[in-house]
């Protein structure tokens, strides 16, 4: 409870540095460089339960041997928005590799909203209907987007709070997806 | 005079939104608004949000978009006969190719209050709701509802 607890306060600091400075931040001049983490410093990523579209219940844990990008988002998160074009195209490029997108939707309407978004925008990757529970496992998810890259070891290597560059999460995940498997 | 000391700490109450959270929006309603039984009033209440915030106006340019939305449920003989929103501005920002029709820095919105005929002479206090979110060029905060309490005082 103590380690849930600091995770969020971290969560939120970095949340506030990340809103107070992101009004100045254009995400196409980021400078792209991989933000994963050194292998010793990765906690494992929470695990959980949630409903896809098709009312099938989906374990994260059913994931582990694979990278697996796990993004927060919502219908009404302009940001989100953006990333949701590059999340489809990794889908298909690096599905060989391993790898998955898991979009946790984070609005209160539900699928009622988001069935037809995703619907509209053709999303291929799985979408789960996220709960405060499994927002408070992940530091509380007090900003979107917020998305976590996992190692195929089921570890957090990577937390993107806000939009960043699509060459980020390119040079991230080739970061995941060069490690030798097994670690 | 007890009137007064309850508009005071009212206003202290409201104030203390201001130091919630990085999408915190601070309301303060006014001090005090005269109601005469029958009349509808203007009640302006002013809103501000942080630097490097936005917040979609009350018809946002898109349908995904939360609307910043005021709204009061008639209670103790009290309703509002409605809201007026300001125009917003038109922004462009770097996660969206259409300009955004928002709300930034201090703005003020104004709801119409009314009095009815069995609604108790003297002090009370007419809450609202108000519904809103809030974003910045990278991120978004989940949409918050706050409340917003206005002193008001009912004569005949």
């Amino acid at each position: 409870m103590r380690a849930v607890t600091l995770h969020l306060k971290t969560l939120s600091a970095l949340a506030l540095v990340a809103a107070l400075a992101g009004c100045a931040r254009n995400p196409a001049s980021v400078e792209a460089a991989s933000t994963v983490k050194s292998e010793s410093t990765r906690k494992a990523a929470p695990d959980f339960t949630l409903k896809d579209a098709d009312g099938k219940m989906v374990k994260l844990s059913d994931y582990k041997g694979k990278v697996v990008l796990l993004n927060f988002w919502a219908t009404w998160c302009g940001p989100c928005k953006i990333e949701i074009p590059w999340f489809k195209e990794f889908e298909t490029n690096y599905k060989s590799k391993g790898f998955a997108v898991l979009g946790v939707a984070m609005d209160d309407e539900g699928w009622e909203a988001v069935r037809p978004y995703i619907q509209q925008q053709q999303v291929n990757y799985r979408v789960l209907m996220g709960t405060e529970p499994v927002g408070a496992l992940y530091g509380g998810v007090e900003s979107l987007p917020t998305t976590f890259l996992i190692d195929r070891q089921g570890r957090i290597a990577a937390t993107h709070i806000g939009l960043v560059s699509k060459s980020v999460y390119v040079n991230d995940l080739k970061d995941l997806f060069d490690a030798p498997a097994g670690k | 005079m007890t009137s007064k000391i309850f508009s005071t700490l009212l206003l202290a109450s409201s104030s203390f939104l201001f130091a919630q959270g990085p999408n915190s929006l601070g309301v303060t309603p006014p001090s005090e608004v005269a109601l005469k039984r029958g009349v509808p009033t203007p009640a302006k209440i002013k809103l501000k949000l942080p630097p490097g915030l936005h917040c979609n106006t009350n018809t946002p340019s898109d349908e995904y978009l939360i609307p910043l939305k005021l709204s009061f449920a008639p209670t103790n003989g009290l309703e509002s006969t409605g809201v007026t929103y300001p125009k917003g501005k038109d922004e462009t920002y770097s996660f969206s190719k259409k300009p955004l029709n928002v709300y930034s820095g201090e703005f003020e919105l104004q709801a119409s209050l009314k009095a009815g005929a069995d609604a108790p002479v003297g002090p009370q206090v007419f809450n609202g709701k108000l519904r809103y979110q809030a974003c910045n060029d990278t991120m978004c905060f989940a949409p918050k509802t706050i409340d917003v309490k206005i002193p008001v005082v009912v004569s005949n």
